[in-house]
């Protein structure tokens, strides 16, 4: 695959490694009541859609930006490259 | 020896002729010849046995859909089996072996397997193999093992270099045939960036085989010329001997390309394949078309071709694959090439053409509605026998039968995809359907364009369209003048006999073969593919799969669009793993890191250790010493006594700075660093945010807003990657920055009584390290030998009083050195990581071996660490109620009794239970001989461990076969109170 990095262009895949669903980026919040819960879900609840996901990948043999891409499981087509530290800033925590 | 089928004419170098052997006996060939050709022009029929009944057989095409003429090639390390007989250029010299024969060729002992045949159907593994079941293991699995396969590998080391390498383009032609050369040609003289990839070693692909003009001369000529102003132009790439074996997301190609195949020995320099990585814009297959055969009894005898292969080998080989051919067809193709045969001067014995209305032959003697329905002959086609529209018999004499059942385009680079072909009525074959890859054109004949006019303006026309949605104007781009044949044929798939017809020849499927898996229910495409073997050998079955669906739509009703096809992966063509691996063999699997001491280390002697990628000294044997635990115990005992160093710069080292890099820290320890003091060092412990430990080690406060933290070796990557993560995701409004600091510093552990005599010796005289003024956990900037900058950590993980001193990597070898030459008056001693594991595991210092993914700070007795008052990664899932039971395990330390040995990875056991899963309390994660205690001891952890100090365990490896006796005790066996850290 090419992923088209936001600031260094159209890069191979094999550059990076892949973390998996974006929903990492939300974080729960430790002192609330029902923490325990919520980072549970946190951990281990995933969504493994067929179709598009949002995902999160690590540019590590490159510039180590962590991107949000929005993919297409079944075609590997990819519709969206952001960085994650934009997408978090922006609130809009994928 | 004469090449008695050579004729006159032909794409070969008469001046340069050849020699070669086959099976040990010397043949002569031409420069331009295929082994095949050359084989076939001295009369060489007969070139190997089949896979399963070890049948004799014979060349088939003329191409890389070659399954049967699979030979050894070369000799000693560079023998390479499987090679297609049809695919490897002849050069002189050449030395080629037929396969799965013993001990000859001509008599071969498992020829036999053919006469047991009826016991050796599809599916007969899975029938024959079942019972009992204590043979599957000891006899069946052997006795399958060694009948499986064909040829053999030399078993040595592959002597030659295998690249990778990196290309781009706007476009990728994929196929030199009339099609890919007129894509190429119209794309070339756009301007665009054109790659134009063949397998074959000369351009043209069938316009190379056929008598045919193309713009008034003859097709090869023009193929020659075409391929020449491509190469002539600075915007075009021709690759030869290279053939397209996948198509991956995004425009990716893997192209495999042959560089020195065709040579003895590869040139000076020169790998022998390069895997290529295209990365095109857009791209054209041009893969053309391969003709099929037809099935009927013993259609597998030596001599029984392609139609299309024996016109090739007459007209651009000059080699007649037998004095008298006969040709049996179902559609026009064949008759093409009985009027090549008889320009060429070959006897053609009969034309049996199954159409009743099989148009009238001026040059042969023609059986309309015939067909051939056997085959006789020793190791060879002698006579076929026919089956007349009337009903009645005959026998024609012939060398070579041409078959010709109608053409099959290559469409399997479409279905890398998982592309499903459709089927196309008027040319009786699968041609692209839905889920050709995105970018990917198909020109001429691979999409069922079979004429060569068509195939040029086809070839043209997609190139146009490419160029258009690339915004490449042309201006403008006509095509050729050429044959404009229309196809005709009325498909016949096999013949009906009371024999044997194959259909897949490299996996010995027949007609039966099919007609069993109907029987037994399997009857899907995917099914039958697998019941049977068909179209699953190295050729995925391009000369047979068709046919065998055909066979299994006939027993079905069904016809053969609802029938479908099974899919092809990627490699095209097998490939061998040494191109997938290209240069990344040996010590090359991957870098190797060495440590800035390394020179120095190998200087003294020192043993070395792979630890992930680093090499590092794992003990320095001195003279005298026989057994490499005399080395570790001297350098533990050495150090304990006086003063030791190691090099430890493997360990992970991140520069953190920021006005929020305390904060930062915070997070990512469970422990609170934004009250560390400047100049101030602490342990840390990091977690998942699943609770389990992910990693420790030290970090230094070495200015307000400037953090170094150290981790293992084995996690320093992916804990930077952890840190830039929470930088990243978690929090981007935090100022704190990041860098891996690993390789820019070399570090030495100098630990012991007199580490501080030495250090006193390197340090610049205006820093004063003395206890007071540079205490246990101190750390600060310094400079050592007369202004080299440096750093100083008072950390132990040795358990003596130590330091470790940091130099700029550039420095490292000369700060050995220099140490060594301080450390001369204290005795001082290099140690190795073996000798640091003993000291580690005396001290009871976790590493690795402890924080193996399972284990919570509760478990190693640091659950005070994981503060409460501060959001930190893996706080919360750490307090899971399972995972701080009371009654969860515990580090402990072990000691063996009665002189056992501890070993890492047994399990242990309480005095008097049984062994099993159910009574296993605890295992042993490290162990070593502690020369300090004199005893074997370990660490491990042990359920309700802390209270337990004392008791008698079993240790148990039943893996090994070994057991145990030890006793639990406090992990720290030396100096617990930790008295020496602070001398």
């Amino acid at each position: 695959m090419i992923i088209e990095h936001p600031l260094l262009g159209p890069r191979d895949s094999q550059e990076f490694t892949c973390l998996g669903d974006a929903s990492l980026l939300q974080r729960p919040d430790a002192f609330a009541g029902d923490a325990a819960d919520t980072f549970f879900d946190y951990q281990y609840l995933r969504d493994n859609p067929a179709g598009t996901h949002r995902e999160l990948w690590y540019h590590e043999m490159g510039d180590r930006s962590w991107l949000v891409l929005t993919r297409d499981t079944r075609t590997h087509e990819i519709l969206a490259v952001e960085l994650a530290s934009d997408v978090v800033t922006s609130g809009g925590r994928s | 020896m004469t090449q008695v089928n050579r004729l006159d004419g032909g794409l070969i170098d008469r001046d340069t002729p050849l020699d070669f052997t086959f099976d040990g006996r010397r043949y002569g060939g031409f420069a331009g010849d295929t082994l095949a050709s050359a084989l076939l022009a001295n009369g060489v029929r007969l070139v190997g046995r089949s896979f399963k009944y070890h049948r004799p057989r014979g060349i088939i095409s003329a191409g890389s859909e070659e399954p049967n003429a699979l030979v050894e090639l070369r000799e000693g390390a560079r023998r390479e089996p499987n090679s297609r007989a049809t695919m490897t250029e002849l050069h002189d010299g050449l030395v080629a072996r037929s396969q799965n024969r013993f001990p000859s060729l001509g008599f071969d002992l498992m020829a036999v397997n053919d006469r047991f045949s009826a016991f050796l159907g599809a599916g007969f593994y899975y029938k024959t193999f079942m019972w009992p079941k204590a043979f599957w293991e000891r006899v069946y699995e052997p006795l399958i093992r060694q009948a499986a396969g064909l040829g053999a590998l030399s078993g040595d080391p592959d002597p030659d270099v295998y690249d990778r390498g990196f290309r781009h383009c706007d476009l990728l032609v994929i196929g030199a045939g009339p099609a890919g050369l007129m894509a190429a040609l119209t794309a070339g003289r756009a301007g665009a960036e054109v790659i134009l990839v063949d397998e074959d070693f000369r351009a043209g692909g069938r316009l190379t085989m056929e008598r045919e003009t193309v713009a008034g001369i003859n097709g090869a000529d023009w193929a020659a010329e075409a391929a020449a102003e491509l190469v002539s132009m600075p915007n075009v790439r021709v690759m030869p001997r290279s053939t397209a074996i996948g198509v991956f997301d995004h425009g990716i190609y893997s192209v495999l390309e042959r560089v020195a195949d065709h040579l003895p020995v590869p040139r000076e320099g020169t790998p022998r394949q390069i895997l290529w990585r295209v990365y095109a814009k857009r791209a054209i297959l041009a893969a053309g078309a391969t003709e099929r055969l037809i099935a009927f009894d013993n259609n597998d005898r030596p001599g029984i071709m392609q139609a299309s292969a024996v016109r090739g080998y007459v007209n651009r080989w000059a080699a007649a694959p037998a004095e008298r051919i006969a040709i049996f067809t179902n559609n026009d193709d064949g008759h093409r090439t009985a009027a090549d045969l008889a320009a060429a001067g070959v006897e053609i014995a009969a034309i049996i053409d199954s159409r009743p209305d099989a148009p009238a032959s001026d040059v042969a003697e023609l059986f309309a509605g015939a067909v051939v329905s056997n085959s006789s002959g020793r190791r060879g086609v002698g006579h076929v026998t026919l089956r007349l529209a009337d009903g009645g018999r005959k026998h024609v004499s012939c060398g070579a039968l041409a078959v010709s059942g109608g053409w099959n385009p290559n469409v399997h680079l479409t279905c890398h995809h998982r592309g499903r072909p459709q089927w196309q009525e008027n040319i009786a074959a699968f041609v692209p359907g839905d889920g050709v890859p995105p970018g990917l054109a198909v020109a001429g004949a691979a999409r069922g364009i079979f004429s060569t006019a068509g195939a040029l303006a086809d070839g043209r026309d997609q190139a146009l369209a490419q160029l258009a949605e690339l915004g490449i104007k042309v201006t403008s781009a006509t095509v050729p003048e050429a044959d404009d044949t229309p196809v005709k044929i009325t498909p016949l798939w096999h013949v009906g006999g009371t024999g044997r017809a194959w259909l897949d020849q490299q996996n010995d499927v027949t007609v039966k073969d099919v007609g069993l898996a109907h029987q037994e229910n399997f009857r899907a495409v995917e099914h039958l593919k697998r019941y049977t073997t068909l179209g699953m050998a190295g050729d995925q079955g391009r000369t047979s799969n068709v046919l065998g669906l055909a066979v299994m739509a006939e027993l079905t009703g069904k016809t053969i669009a609802d029938t479908g096809t099974t899919i092809y992966r990627p490699p095209y063509t097998p490939t061998p793993i040494a191109a997938f691996a290209g240069r990344s063999v040996g010590r090359n699997f991957r870098p190797t890191r060495l440590p800035p001491s390394h020179h120095w280390a190998a200087e003294q002697g020192a043993v070395f250790v792979e630890a992930g990628s680093w090499m590092r000294a794992q003990w320095f044997p001195r003279e005298g010493e026989v057994h490499w635990r005399e080395s570790v115990d001297r350098e533990v005992l050495a150090t304990r006594r006086s003063v030791g160093v190691c090099d430890v710069s493997t360990l992970g080292k991140i520069d953190i700075q920021g006005n929020d890099a305390g904060a930062f820290l915070d997070l990512v320890y469970s422990n609170r660093f934004s009250t560390l003091p400047v100049g101030r060092t602490r342990y840390g412990l990091m977690l998942r945010e699943d609770g389990m430990v992910m990693d420790d080690g030290t970090t230094a406060r070495l200015g307000e807003t400037h953090y170094l933290m150290t981790t293992t070796t084995a996690n320093a990557v992916g804990v930077y990657r952890h840190l830039e993560f929470v930088r990243q995701c978690l929090r981007p409004d935090m100022d704190v920055q990041l860098i891996s600091a690993t390789d820019s510093w070399a570090q030495f552990a100098v630990a012991g009584p007199n580490a501080r005599r030495v250090l006193q010796a390197v340090v610049d005289s205006q820093h004063d390290i003395s206890n007071e003024a540079f205490p246990f956990m101190a750390c600060r900037a310094i400079s050592v030998c007369g202004g080299v900058p440096a750093r100083l950590f008072r950390i132990s993980f040795s358990g003596e009083l130590a330091y470790e001193i940091a130099v700029p990597a550039r420095y490292g070898d000369a700060m050995i050195r220099a140490l060594m030459a301080a450390g001369e008056p204290h005795d001082i001693t290099p140690y190795g990581t073996e000798a640091l594991g003993v000291m580690r595991i005396e001290k009871g210092h976790v590493t690795g071996n402890e924080l193996n993914g399972t284990i919570t700070a509760h478990n190693l007795g640091m659950a005070k660490m994981v503060s409460t008052k501060k959001d930190s990664i893996g706080a919360v899932l750490a307090g899971r109620e399972a995972l701080v039971a009371e009654d969860g395990l515990c580090l402990v330390g072990l000691q063996a009794i009665d002189g056992d040995h501890v070993t890492a990875g047994a399990h242990m056991f309480a005095e008097s239970t049984p062994v099993d899963a159910a009574h296993d309390e605890g295992y042993v994660t490290s162990a070593a001989w502690s020369p300090h205690i004199g005893a074997s001891i370990g660490l491990g952890f042990i359920v309700r461990g802390a209270n337990r100090h004392g008791e008698t365990v079993r240790l148990m490896n039943p893996l090994e076969g070994r057991s145990a006796r030890a006793r639990i005790c406090s992990p720290h066996f030396i100096d617990p109170e930790g008295e020496r850290l602070r001398g």
